[in-house]
């Protein structure tokens, strides 16, 4: 048998605990992306178990990656982790400027976007939701501004690690949406967001990796109390 | 290279003090405008930054680990934000910012991954096993998450929100204690690192951490308390960073700005 190349160690078995989540969908879509095959330990976020507890003793959260006797948390790390540790098509743009602005309007989706998007779908209807809404609108602007012209994807003609940072808008938000009944993303406002929301969910390799949507909707649904105290919260 | 004097400067730097690559000022000749283009833009980096910025001084330590000369602009947060500021970084119009050639990069873990990428023959701040590096964003973003936050709840607020603080950044230090653990740097065999440029800047703050939560790092991690010391001493850090005073007297400044007693 053929030692394989050793420089990347992709024989060692690869795990992700997690279960329907959009950081775990992250993960998935990352390795999909890349053609490497996975085992998923779904994880009951309610029972967190004591394989989680272990590997991510730090957050205690979903998803971990396990490559072999390495563990990593953190969905944004993973992803990066998996473009540098496996062959296959890159995740991020070569050009170190790209790269950059890639990081950074993910971690605009992460640290402003999906905070926006949370207090206005979840806050009592009335004078300040508005206002919430009208904010979260304009971040939804300047997400959707960074989509290149004439382009599928913020990838380019391929998805790339931005598209896979703002898939919750594309595959969650409508769920929340629903749920919450209150609607932030329409073609009338963001045409280009929403036609790029549409591509992303009809990708062959994301729909693989996308839960159901109502048993994600059934799933989600007694929380919405939980949401809306968190929600009071981060606005206070 | 940066001419600033470390921990002994009283005054924040001066303003757009021009460091330039010795080439680069006849490249600069209209004349020799072709040879600017493939001439490697070392000099074309300016950073926008405010003295006391632990976010900045990382840029700061980042950029003299890899001897690259730079202009540095002090932007008075205090007095306002200036316009090449707003339109450098228009969605959070925050510092640090890098611009290279005129091109914004902002955040500053972004912008040393950024320094890393741009500059692959300077020495590297991330290591190159992709696990490695998975770890080293892992934890710097871990000290992004925590540790800025928790302090400055420690010196804003008082009673039980303060006692919550200060139980919140025990904890964050003895998380970063344990990883720390008995390596030199975080950066483990790869040397001063990520991580070590990340939790730097914060180091200076220790004592004012010590002063609002009433604790002694040394008692509560003393491998981060040496860890603290020894790169301290290391010339990109202690060039780049204020004393512990100049930091106290800053959270002075702040607190009487908000009005927090």
């Amino acid at each position: 048998m053929e030692e394989a190349a050793a420089k990347m160690p992709e024989q060692p078995a690869v795990k992700l605990i997690g279960w329907l989540s959009p950081y775990v969908h992250r993960a998935e879509v990352a390795l999909r992306l890349k053609g490497v095959p996975y085992e998923l330990l779904q994880d009951d976020m309610a029972n967190k178990s004591d394989l989680l507890l272990a590997h991510n003793p730090v957050h205690k959260k979903v998803p971990v990656l396990l490559h072999g006797d390495r563990s990593i948390p953190e969905s944004l790390v993973i992803v990066e982790y998996v473009d540098e540790a496996f062959h296959g098509p890159p995740l991020l743009p070569a050009d170190p400027l790209a790269r950059a602005a890639a990081r950074f309007w993910a971690r605009f989706v992460d640290d402003k976007l999906w905070k926006a998007l949370w207090v206005a779908l979840w806050t009592e209807p009335g004078e300040a939701q508005v206002a919430l809404a009208t904010s979260a609108r304009e971040s939804l602007t300047l997400l959707e501004a960074q989509l290149p012209e004439g382009k599928r994807f913020f990838g380019g003609d391929a998805i790339g690690f931005l598209d896979i940072a703002a898939s919750g808008v594309a595959l969650w938000l409508p769920v929340f949406e629903e749920m919450a009944g209150v609607t932030l993303l329409a073609d009338e406002t963001h045409p280009a967001l929403c036609r790029w929301a549409r591509e992303y969910a009809a990708d062959e390799i994301v729909r693989q990796c996308t839960p159901d949507m109502t048993m994600m909707l059934a799933f989600l649904t007694p929380k919405r109390g939980m949401f809306m105290s968190t929600a009071k919260a981060m606005a206070a | 290279m940066l001419s600033c004097s470390p921990t002994s400067t009283h005054h924040p730097h001066s303003t757009s003090s021009q460091h330039s690559h010795p080439q680069t000022q006849t490249d600069r000749h209209p004349s020799n405008a072709p040879t600017m283009a493939s001439e490697k833009s070392s000099s074309d980096l300016t950073l926008l930054d405010f003295w006391v910025s632990p976010f900045g001084q990382r840029v700061r330590i980042a950029l003299a680990e890899k001897s690259l000369p730079y202009e540095y602009v002090e932007e008075d947060l205090l007095a306002g934000k200036s316009e090449r500021l707003l339109q450098s970084n228009p969605v959070h119009k925050k510092i640090p910012v890098l611009l290279h050639g005129g091109k914004p990069v902002n955040e500053s873990l972004i912008i040393v991954q950024y320094l890393d990428e741009a500059f692959p023959d300077t020495p590297s701040l991330l290591p190159s096993d992709p696990y490695a590096r998975a770890q080293a964003r892992f934890w710097a973003d871990y000290v992004d998450k925590k540790v800025y936050d928790c302090g400055s709840r420690l010196w804003k607020l008082k009673g039980e929100p303060q006692a919550q603080a200060r139980a919140e950044m025990l904890e964050i230090l003895k998380t970063l204690e344990t990883e720390l653990g008995d390596k030199e740097f975080f950066g483990g065999e790869h040397g001063f690192g990520f991580v070590d440029a990340a939790f730097a800047p914060f180091t200076p703050w220790f004592m004012s951490y010590e002063k609002y939560g009433e604790f002694k790092v040394a008692e509560v991690a003393p491998k981060i308390a040496a860890w603290a010391e020894r790169v301290g001493k290391r010339e990109s850090v202690a060039k780049s960073l204020y004393s512990p005073d100049k930091v106290y007297d800053f959270i002075g400044v702040l607190k009487k700005m908000y009005g927090i007693e």
